[in-house]
């Protein structure tokens, strides 16, 4: 009898995956075409976005109007993008007189030289950029703003576009991260007087919406003070606006403090730390540290919220391109209007909360509780 | 000496500073005199600018004549020359909580939806869910309903050619018009027997949980119930005789009349605030659905579970509890949101009562504590609803 028995010395060489396995073809029909229902999905889609996109690019990009001093100018059916090259100016700066724009776009600069590179990882100095961004910049930029110390004064009426806008963000967030610090830490303290202020202050401003708060600041606070203090208009919303978000801010420190382990305070008590040693040294450092995403969401939030200034009659960003599209000269511009300010809105929400989800990432350090 | 004065057993002597008690006592005293100090301050001013101005206080405005017109009342005939600033405020309340609830229903949908598009394995269709959320989270609502009501509402044609759909329904720049049902004798029969469906689902499902307990077999309750829904209520119609009639919107020389309208005000206010919050919501959806970690998934499937009822019994239980606190949170968010509606001239609270009523009865304190207080009033409620339902949902830990 031969023997049968095989041994294979070498191995069997490798082979091309097969050809259903690879490729476009291969992708398409995992990724889209993987059943009925998937298919039946994709072709919606599909169908959907042939509805869509081909009209608005065409609408937006292919027949769009470029130049003209009116809306009669934009004949060719598309968008009338000459409204916002004719208004860009105001939209940007609202009625701030040109020739002292240079000192907001000064101010700006300063703003974003020295914020931007703070929230870069691994950038030295950061303690001073600090102390310059919350201590000395504000004052400085009041000065550029409004005037004073040489530099004509420009009315705060005069201010709009997205100048006020970015005002009204920035200032509210770095007063309102300081009163949220401290309330949340009254919301968690021992003390039951304060506590229960705390609580009440917090869960007043977070209860009742924006425009309401609004309202407040712009009809009833005028009534609280003294007869006869008249104060500036975008001062009282700044005010409204800065308790508002330091009830929102409030609740994001309190997440933060929460997560810090118990033992983190005994461990401080016990090394016979003072309340605010023991706070400034050893929790807030870390339970900031994690409320980072929070305070860019709530940032992110506010900065869309600012457009409610339009209801109470500032011009902000949102609020000036409403009045240019209903001026007579661009009546029937609204949806060009509307497209160009969700831009710009979209780019700054989009970009911070790419950060924020960045931020997340580098943060997580993996532990958990 | 501390050290000595407590080993002779008396209290140690220690300054009014040192002793955290009384420091916290004294504390506090400041807090609440710096408070009350601030309240007098306020009070006092307040009270000397409403004497100079003339304004006068107390709630007696909310009994007289308001003599303008709100846009829309659906469930209380509003007469602009009777009503009241108390009347208002009652259409104001009404209507914010139609927005509230309408907005609520879609959002919850459109999110879910779009949360669980989200997590399709079909590439496009998730890619187009991102795209919804991302472009829709990041553009301020105010802008959104700004779009709706003059960009999109405000090019439907105007009310000498409206749109019609099978001569029932009726598009224009006014609004949607459509039949509007009228109970007639008789009405009742069905109310009762939608009822009792209800009563007898509840009772059903008490009943199957029972029996499912004691032999282990599973009832559909779900088809049941649905049969129940459907079937009691049209054997009431059958033996009423159908007690409910349609008016139907009639063109005159001054445009449609009667029948339901819905106006655009409110489409784009509902409109916008439920697919701006449904953006959220998907949001949340996802992550919830992605909290659940995968192992569970396959345990149902080793044990032989279909996917549908894994769906069901493993997954979205747990999912929820992730997922419900947050909703809350949204929920209470489009209320409040609804009262952007002053911008596109709707008809809620903050639109009629805090505008136009404040604009003519001029008493802002009274006007703005009692929006306020409805507003908090709601997100109390809310909160509380919500929480309630967490607690029952809630993972209960041995």
């Amino acid at each position: 009898m031969a023997d049968i028995s095989f041994v294979r010395t070498e191995s069997h060489p490798d082979l091309p995956p097969p050809k259903s396995e690879t490729g476009i073809l291969a992708w398409l029909r995992q990724n889209l075409f993987s059943g009925w229902l998937n298919t039946l999905l994709t072709l919606s889609a599909i169908y959907l976005l042939y509805k869509i996109l081909p009209p608005f690019l065409d609408w937006a990009i292919f027949s769009a109007d470029l130049s003209g001093k009116t809306y009669e100018d934009c004949t060719s059916g598309g968008a009338c993008w000459a409204m916002i090259r004719v208004r860009f100016d105001q939209f940007m700066y609202g009625f701030y007189p040109e020739a002292e724009r240079w000192r907001v776009n000064l101010g700006f600069l300063l703003l974003f030289g020295t914020g931007i590179p703070l929230l870069i990882e691994g950038v030295p100095g950061k303690k001073y950029l600090a102390i310059f961004v919350f201590l000395l910049f504000p004052p400085i930029a009041f000065v550029l703003f409004y005037g004073g110390l040489g530099l004509p004064v420009v009315d705060t009426a005069q201010w709009g576009g997205l100048m006020l806008t970015m005002v009204l963000a920035t200032v509210t967030i770095i007063v309102s991260l300081p009163l949220g610090i401290v309330f949340a830490l009254g919301r968690r303290s021992n003390m039951p007087i304060v506590r229960m202020v705390c609580i009440c202050f917090i869960e007043l401003w977070r209860g009742v919406p924006l425009i309401t708060v609004l309202f407040m600041g712009s009809v009833m606070l005028p009534l609280f003070l003294p007869p006869g203090t008249n104060f500036d208009k975008i001062l009282r919303t700044l005010i409204v606006m800065a308790f508002f978000a330091a009830a929102y801010m409030a609740e994001v420190v309190r997440g933060g403090l929460q997560a810090i382990p118990k033992g983190q305070f005994e461990a401080a008590q016990a090394m016979g730390l003072s309340y605010w040693k023991l706070m400034g040294l050893i929790v807030l450092p870390q339970a900031l540290k994690i409320v980072i995403p929070g305070i860019v969401n709530t940032f992110i939030g506010l900065f869309k919220d600012t457009t409610l200034v339009l209801v109470i009659g500032l011009f902000d960003f949102l609020s000036i391109i409403q009045a240019a599209t209903t001026h007579k000269n661009w009546l029937g511009t609204s949806t060009e209007g509307y497209v160009f300010a969700a831009c710009i809105y979209f780019i700054f929400c989009f970009g911070m909360s790419r950060y924020r989800i960045t931020l997340e990432r580098r943060l997580d350090t993996g532990h958990r509780n | 000496m501390a050290a000595s004065s407590d080993a002779q057993g008396g209290t140690p002597r220690v300054s009014l500073w040192n002793d955290p008690k009384k420091r916290a006592l004294i504390y506090q005293a400041i807090v609440v005199l710096m408070i009350v100090s601030f309240a007098a301050y306020m009070i006092n001013n307040t009270a000397d600018n409403l004497e100079k101005r003339g304004i006068a206080s107390g709630f007696g405005f909310l009994y007289s004549p308001a003599g303008f017109d709100v846009g829309m009342s659906p469930f209380l005939t509003y007469d602009a020359s009777k009503a009241t600033h108390g009347t208002v405020l009652i259409v104001g309340i009404l209507n914010t909580l139609l927005v509230a609830v309408t907005g609520i229903f879609i959002a919850t949908i459109v999110g879910f939806v779009v949360g669980v598009l989200r997590l399709s394995p079909n590439w496009l269709v998730s890619r187009m869910a991102y795209c919804y959320v991302e472009t829709l989270r990041n553009i301020p609502l105010l802008l959104q309903l700004l779009f709706w009501y003059f960009a999109v509402l405000g090019t439907l044609p105007s009310k000498r050619d409206s749109i019609s759909m099978f001569d029932t329904f009726f598009l224009n720049i006014e609004g949607l018009f459509g039949p509007l049902p009228v109970p007639q004798d008789g009405f009742w029969m069905i109310l009762v027997a939608i009822a009792i469906a209800f009563v007898a689902s509840f009772f059903i499902k008490r009943w199957a949980q029972k029996r499912q307990d004691e032999i282990g077999q599973p009832f559909p309750v779900f088809m049941v119930t649905v049969g129940l829904l459907i079937v009691l209520p049209l054997i009431a119609a059958v033996i009423a005789g159908f007690p409910l009639e349609f008016e139907h919107p009639q063109q005159n020389r001054f445009g449609l009349r009667g029948g339901m309208i819905i106006l655009p005000e409110f489409a784009a206010l509902v409109l916008g605030l439920s697919l701006y919050t449904a953006a959220f919501i998907a949001e949340i959806v996802r992550a919830g659905i992605q909290a659940i970690s995968h192992g569970q998934t396959e345990a149902a499937y080793a044990l032989g579970v279909r996917p549908t009822i894994t769906m069901r019994l493993v997954v979205i239980p747990q999912a929820l509890r992730v997922i419900v606190p947050p909703l809350t949170s949204q929920y209470l968010n489009l209320t409040k949101n609804s009262s952007l509606a002053v911008a596109i001239g709707g008809a809620e609270i903050v639109a009629i009562f805090a505008g136009t009523s404040l604009n003519q009865a001029g008493q802002a304190i009274e006007i703005i504590a009692i929006t306020m207080g409805f507003y908090l009033t709601v997100s109390l409620l809310i909160s509380m609803f919500m929480n309630w339902y967490n607690r029952r949902i809630a993972l209960v830990e041995r």
